[in-house]
């Protein structure tokens, strides 16, 4: 089928829990690809998005390969999508940020029991840190945002739905109370 | 320690609404709450250490940490900014070597910025150990500089130092015509007290704070309760930064305040009252004692009052650096003792008030006008000013003009003939009614002071054509960001995420869709928030988003995003560390176009 709406999903400083929960929809999957086609995500393989309608991002922003992910998925995605609690505040990696970094660095490399051989890592290869775990919507414009440690599957379904649908989407109050 | 606590508790007879008069003592004694006061006052009051601690974090003048024995705080509003704050603090700091909100490595000095503290006609001002100062300039800093090296009290310290001026440049109706000690009440007994009221009824007065509720209403309705133990509230916890008349009128006629408290209390019926001072006005608390004294030995409070067999007296409580507690509901909590909050309203103070009795709460100048009414009649008040606004206005005038001070107006002036009268010229705006007012631009001069145009509670800040605007409007939202009382979430991170927009809009961050989000987070904060704060903290952006949008547009990039903070500095800690400085070491602040 063509002219196909084509989804790119991603996780950064993420669990992945959110990408579970979305896989959650279950046989309503075959239902979604009907209409849908996934670029880049963790479910093709594919390794960089081309062309997308929609992307999702789970988890915030803590290191410089995040900010490269999120700029080439900005720039490749009509709608950009901050999924779950860590995308949207940051969530559970931002805990650290209460911490100064050379502290966090100096206790996993340097001064913690058990440390052999210490040293920080200095590969150029791996991405640095940020001082400070962010929230998405700081480093790119986003345009929705989903709530939830992770979001349910029918909260992806609604939105999915609706967006497929030509529908400005809308999520109901049972979908994202949570006590 | 422990007897200094256990005597202090004493003297407040154990009552734990005497919380901040006690925590007052312990910081001014020890420079700070200390967690063994904190525990023993516990055991003492009978209330929970947490509801302590949460006490003492809640006001600006009580630490949990010592500060030092020289406590300086400098004001931080906007008019203290337009006459060269941020040079002199910085020079203060160096003169004394400590950072701003630091204490001195000895503990002899501490140093940080507070909010208004009501002296914007004779700033830049500030507070030591609570007393004010004013006129601040190098000179006096030096002198200040020297007299804490030398250690020297207080006490020993020039009196010009905390010289404080009225400043009454245009008195009117109620300000040329001080009464007679017990003149007004003697009036209200001769005249009877119903007669009184309805006097009150057709001079048409209205709460001078700000809102404007009908005083005569008001009185009725609390008299009505059927509880009989009830309570006169006066709010002089006057926080709204550009407002200073209550000091001027609690400094030069506060015999007629408390003699409009006294005539309320008459006709409601109530026994006890209270004068609510702001902490930053320490300096009128001894001589505002002294005069409660006079009139207790003039017959005028105390036991059977000008032998009307009338019982009434009054007691002064101060605040402790909290602008919320200028809040009605807020303020009777902090009475309590407790955090100034604002209730859930209804119920009104007027039904349930201090203590859940029935309380009349009003502005330091309706009591002051009521007195007047009461000698000269309803008519005599309801001549004067609009349909809607009776009267006349007392303004507290500062920013730039030639002659800052106090102003009386009838209610229906212009603003133009304010701002001649003051010698203002080349006037790019007013802020009328202080940040949680209006900003009107030079093309709106012909509007009024009066409850149906621009209402105010007498803040009236005049800016030049020099200034910014975005300035002015960034030291107000940063104020709003310090003063929510943290309770509803609109108004304690909504604050806090305006500060943050409107920072990365003036810094040169902004970007297409900045300016839009800014507004929709302010129409969130105000239809959102709990009390006055929030529905007005927003106010500032919003009167001047809707007057110059295209100053709030040209400081947008023509970008699509940029985020608000320095991206690349966040990678600096890691490749220090990591010893890196390739080019994957780094980040383009925006993604460059391919």
């Amino acid at each position: 089928m063509a002219n196909k709406i084509r989804v790119a999903t991603t996780s950064l400083a993420g669990c992945f829990g959110c990408h579970m929960s979305f896989l959650d929809i279950d046989e309503r999957m075959l239902q979604l690809v009907e209409h849908v086609e996934f670029d880049r995500s963790p479910i093709t393989d594919i390794e960089h998005c081309t062309n997308c309608d929609i992307g999702l991002i789970e988890g915030g922003v803590c290191n410089s390969e995040n900010v490269h992910v999120l700029r080439e998925f900005r720039k490749n995605c009509k709608i950009l999508v901050a999924v779950g609690a860590c995308a949207i505040n940051g969530g559970l990696p931002a805990m650290r940020n209460f911490i100064p970094l050379e502290e966090c660095l100096n206790e996993a490399y340097l001064d913690g029991i058990g440390v052999e051989n210490p040293q920080i890592p200095s590969d150029p290869e791996l991405p640095l840190l940020l001082d400070k775990v962010r929230p998405i919507h700081e480093v790119v414009k986003i345009d929705y945002f989903l709530p939830g440690c992770p979001p349910s599957a029918d909260v992806f379904w609604k939105f999915l739905t609706d967006l497929i649908e030509g529908r400005e989407p809308a999520l109901p109050y049972d979908l994202v109370h949570y006590d | 320690m422990t007897k200094f606590i256990q005597d202090l508790a004493e003297t407040h007879r154990y009552q734990s609404t005497h919380l901040l008069d006690i925590l007052r003592s312990i910081q001014t004694h020890y420079h700070y709450i200390p967690e063994a006061a904190i525990e023993q006052l516990a055991e003492l009051l009978k209330t929970p250490r947490t509801q302590i601690i949460s006490v003492v974090e809640f006001y600006s003048f009580f630490h949990l940490s010592p500060h030092g024995e020289y406590e300086i705080l400098i004001s931080d509003s906007i008019t203290d900014h337009m006459l060269g704050k941020k040079s002199l603090i910085d020079y203060l700091s160096k003169k004394l070597n400590v950072a701003v909100g630091e204490v001195r490595q000895d503990g002899v000095v501490s140093l940080d910025n507070t909010s208004c503290t009501g002296m914007c006609d004779q700033g830049p001002a500030g507070l030591v150990n609570g007393h004010a100062l004013t006129h601040l300039d190098h000179q006096r800093i030096d002198l200040i500089t020297d007299l804490i090296n030398q250690q020297k009290p207080l006490n020993e310290w020039p009196d010009n130092l905390f010289l404080v001026e009225d400043n009454i440049i245009k008195p009117g109706l109620l300000l040329n015509q001080s009464i007679n000690q017990g003149s007004a009440l003697q009036a209200t007994f001769k005249r009877g007290l119903k007669e009184t009221l309805s006097e009150l009824e057709q001079s048409g007065l209205r709460g001078r704070g700000g809102a404007g509720f009908k005083t005569a209403t008001k009185w009725k309705f609390c008299s009505e309760e059927p509880e009989t133990l009830r309570y006169v509230v006066c709010n002089a916890d006057e926080g709204e930064p550009g407002t200073f008349k209550d000091r001027v009128l609690l400094n030069t006629y506060a015999h007629q305040v408390f003699e409009g408290m006294t005539l309320c209390a008459a006709i409601i019926e109530a026994q006890q009252g209270f004068l609510y001072l702001r902490g930053e006005y320490l300096h009128l608390y001894e001589k505002l004692q002294g005069i409660l004294e006079e009139r207790r030995q003039a017959g005028l409070l105390g036991n059977n009052i000008l032998k009307q067999g009338m019982n009434f007296d009054i007691e002064i409580c101060l605040g402790a650096g909290a602008y919320i507690c200028g809040e009605e509901s807020a303020l009777i909590e902090s009475l309590e003792g407790k955090m100034g909050i604002p209730r859930n309203r209804p119920p009104y103070p007027v039904t349930q008030g201090y203590l859940d009795k029935p309380t009349v709460v009003n502005n330091v100048e309706t009591f002051m006008a009521a007195a007047s009414i009461a000698i000269n009649g309803g008519a005599w008040f309801a001549n004067i000013g609009t349909e809607k606004s009776k009267g006349t206005k007392i303004l507290s005038i500062c920013g730039d003009c030639a002659r800052p001070g106090i102003y009386e107006y009838p209610f229906g002036t212009s603003i133009q003939t304010v701002l001649d009268d003051c010698g203002a010229s080349d006037v790019l705006g007013v802020q009328i009614g202080g940040p949680s007012g209006t900003f009107i631009a030079n093309h709106e001069f012909k509007r009024q002071l009066a409850f149906e145009d621009l209402a105010t509670g007498g803040s009236f800040i005049v800016f030049d054509n020099s200034r910014n605007i975005l300035e002015i409007v960034n030291n107000f939202i940063h104020f709003f960001a310090h003063e929510s009382c943290g309770f509803c979430t609109p108004c304690r991170v909504g604050t806090s995420l305006l500060k943050k927009q409107l920072d990365k809009i003036i810094e040169g961050h902004g970007s297409a869709g900045d300016v839009v989000a800014l507004e929709e987070l302010c129409q969130l904060i105000k239809t959102q928030s709990h009390c006055g704060l929030g529905q007005t903290a927003a106010n500032p952006v919003l009167t001047t988003l809707e007057r110059y949008p295209e100053l709030y547009q040209s400081q947008l990039k023509k970008i699509s995003y940029e985020p608000g903070f320095d991206l690349d500095g966040a990678l600096e800690t890691a490749r220090r560390l990591a010893k890196r400085n390739d080019a994957g070491a780094h980040l383009a602040q925006v993604e460059e176009e391919s």
